[in-house]
């Protein structure tokens, strides 16, 4: 029966109709051209040249780029200071999604403003705040030079920096998910007779490991990509407190074009399969990331 | 006779009872943290210009030069995020309303200025509006220049912040309800007029707040832009790399002076955000 009703009810061959909720195709074509445009000019076409430019003397400067002994170091001391500052803000996610989500305490609220903080908060000021704590004239720095201690201009300034501005990556994507779940999980597997950390493991993992790891991956995007709150506070010392983007505005500036974008390339790649991990992730577990707006 | 003894006990309790444990740890964990990482660092930038008093930072600020990079960048910030408003709409509907082939590209790709490095988008920019780059070298046969002017600024602003106003409105925009549409359509307005009046409206709230996101992460920008600018003292000089100049010259006060007027206006914007949210709320039920 059910099957006649809906053929029944199917459109009327060759009777064409545009329900009131569609714009007309005019508009329909136009504003879809002017969007492809505008994302053709002020997307695709950024993207693009960061490859023309790279391999516009084809492939063999393209490679030599990375024979140089200071780009090795820059990609090198990238490596390191994402290893670093990743996991660091990975544990703090969990620690701050499991207070907040699982609890309830007075001003919860506002520590989820002040987690966020680091996003409203420009890099090179993120830069600085550090230079005021641990720089020459800060805070800390005539303390830090009587022990010999050098934490602006060197690495650890830049794993600071870096940590600061990828601070609420995976909090705030654990904190909403860990939410919208609710702790009836974890109070039956407790109640069960199982340990708070077997809790953990075998309960509250398995339920955020894909809001992890889409966090994660935001988090070690921007950790290697992040340029202006590191540039603060690195001194650009080539060969030892230059990262991959450092290593770029170094090379661009002395117009060596195919070397910088060549770097550039590691970056760009980078940052095109951050975006398929996410849309794969957005798409297929959809259900399993946060569903609250997600913004950057 | 225990019950007024259990009131005292709970009442002192910072958080309700729960089987759940390893409070004390994260919670501690997360307020150390927090503190070292981002409350001690910034109380320090405010503690420093507090020294300055508001005389001293106005000083900082009427300086000529930092006056103009002030401007400089206040005002590319707004027109840039005033021109993300108007293509993030448009973007944003197409993505949610249409179905065409490579939406789903097109969709992912929004996403592109969060996620690429800002060094590598200014480099690029800057060689595409470069007079002989794939832009430049037209505009430059109808004597337009946008590298290293005021309007590279513009176009820098435009690249990173569009996703802010996209994936602010998209998720309004695909909870429109139809009923609405057909309601307005059967009293008889046209398309238009159901568009303008009937469905603008509540997407309304998600516009402003993208916006000032957009506007805030404008006014913060420094990769994207260096490279395009020119960085012109008075011209093209934005208040960001003014910190940069200024901690190079060693004038710390001076700095942390500019950058105490940033934090201000990016808080500022923070607490316009959340007011539109919260009447939002009030309005229209959703942010």
């Amino acid at each position: 029966m059910s099957e006649i009703a809906i053929t029944s009810s199917g459109r009327g061959r060759g009777v064409k109709f545009r329900p009131v909720t569609h714009d007309s195709s005019f508009a329909r074509y136009t504003l879809i051209a002017t969007a492809v445009l505008f994302l053709a000019i002020f997307l695709f076409a950024p993207l693009a040249i960061v490859f023309v430019e790279a391999f516009s003397k084809g492939i063999g400067p393209f490679l030599t780029a990375f024979g140089d002994p200071d780009a090795r170091a820059a990609i090198r001391l990238t490596l390191l200071v994402a290893a670093i500052s990743v996991p660091a803000n990975l544990v703090f996610g969990l620690a701050a999604s499991w207070s907040i989500a699982k609890f309830s305490f007075p001003g919860k609220s506002v520590l989820i403003t002040l987690i966020d903080l680091p996003f409203s908060v420009s890099p090179v000021v993120a830069g600085l705040v550090y230079v005021l704590v641990f720089g020459g004239q800060g805070l800390f720095g005539p303390w830090l030079a009587a022990h010999g201690v050098q934490i602006i201009f060197a690495v650890p300034g830049i794993v600071l920096a870096t940590i600061f501005v990828t601070f609420p990556f995976v909090a705030r994507e654990l904190i909403p998910l860990m939410e919208e779940q609710g702790k009836i999980e974890e109070e039956a597997a407790l109640t069960l007779g199982a340990s708070g950390f077997k809790t953990f493991l075998t309960v509250t993992l398995p339920n955020i490991k894909w809001g992890l790891l889409y966090g994660v991956l935001l988090c070690n995007a921007r950790a290697m990509g992040e340029f202006g709150a590191v540039s603060v506070v690195s001194g650009h010392i080539r060969g030892l407190t230059n990262t991959i983007p450092l290593q770029v505005e170094i090379l661009y500036n002395e117009y060596n074009n195919v070397a910088a974008f060549a770097l550039a390339v590691l970056l760009a790649g980078l940052a095109l399969v951050t975006l398929g991990l996410k849309t794969f992730l957005e798409w297929r577990h959809a259900d399993a990331l946060s569903g609250r707006a997600r913004r950057h | 006779m225990t019950s007024p003894s259990l009131v005292g006990k709970n009442a002192r309790r910072f958080t309700a009872p729960s089987v759940i444990p390893g409070f004390g740890l994260t919670f501690g964990y997360t307020l150390i943290y927090l503190g070292l990482i981002v409350l001690f660092p910034l109380a320090t930038l405010i503690w420093q210009s507090s020294g300055l008093g508001f005389s001293g930072l106005y000083a900082i600020a009427s300086e000529p030069r930092v006056a103009a990079s002030l401007r400089t960048t206040f005002f590319i910030s707004f027109a840039a995020a005033v021109v993300d408003l108007f293509f993030g709409l448009i973007v944003a509907w197409v993505l949610t309303r249409y179905d065409f082939p490579g939406r789903r590209l097109l969709d992912a790709f929004v996403d592109l200025p969060f996620a690429l490095p800002t060094a590598v988008a200014g480099i690029s920019l800057a060689a595409l509006y470069s007079p002989n780059g794939w832009f430049g070298a037209p505009l430059a046969d109808y004597d337009i220049k946008v590298a290293y002017t005021r309007w590279g600024i513009l176009v820098a602003l435009i690249f990173i912040g569009l996703p802010f106003v996209v994936r602010t409105v998209q998720p309004i925009i695909s909870e429109l309800e139809a009923e609405l549409e057909e309601a307005s359509a059967t009293l008889g307005a046209g398309r238009l007029q159901t568009v303008i009046r009937v469905m603008l409206p509540p997407l309304a709230p998600a516009l402003l707040t993208g916006f000032a996101l957009a506007f805030a992460r404008a006014i913060g920008e420094y990769g994207s832009v260096i490279f395009i600018a020119g960085n012109i003292a008075y011209v093209s000089e934005i208040a960001p790399l003014l910190i940069v100049v200024k901690l190079e010259q060693y004038d710390v006060p001076g700095a942390t002076g500019i950058a105490t007027i940033m934090l201000a206006i990016s808080f500022a914007a923070l607490l316009l955000i959340n007011l539109v949210q919260a009447w939002s709320r009030r309005r229209f039920g959703h942010v």
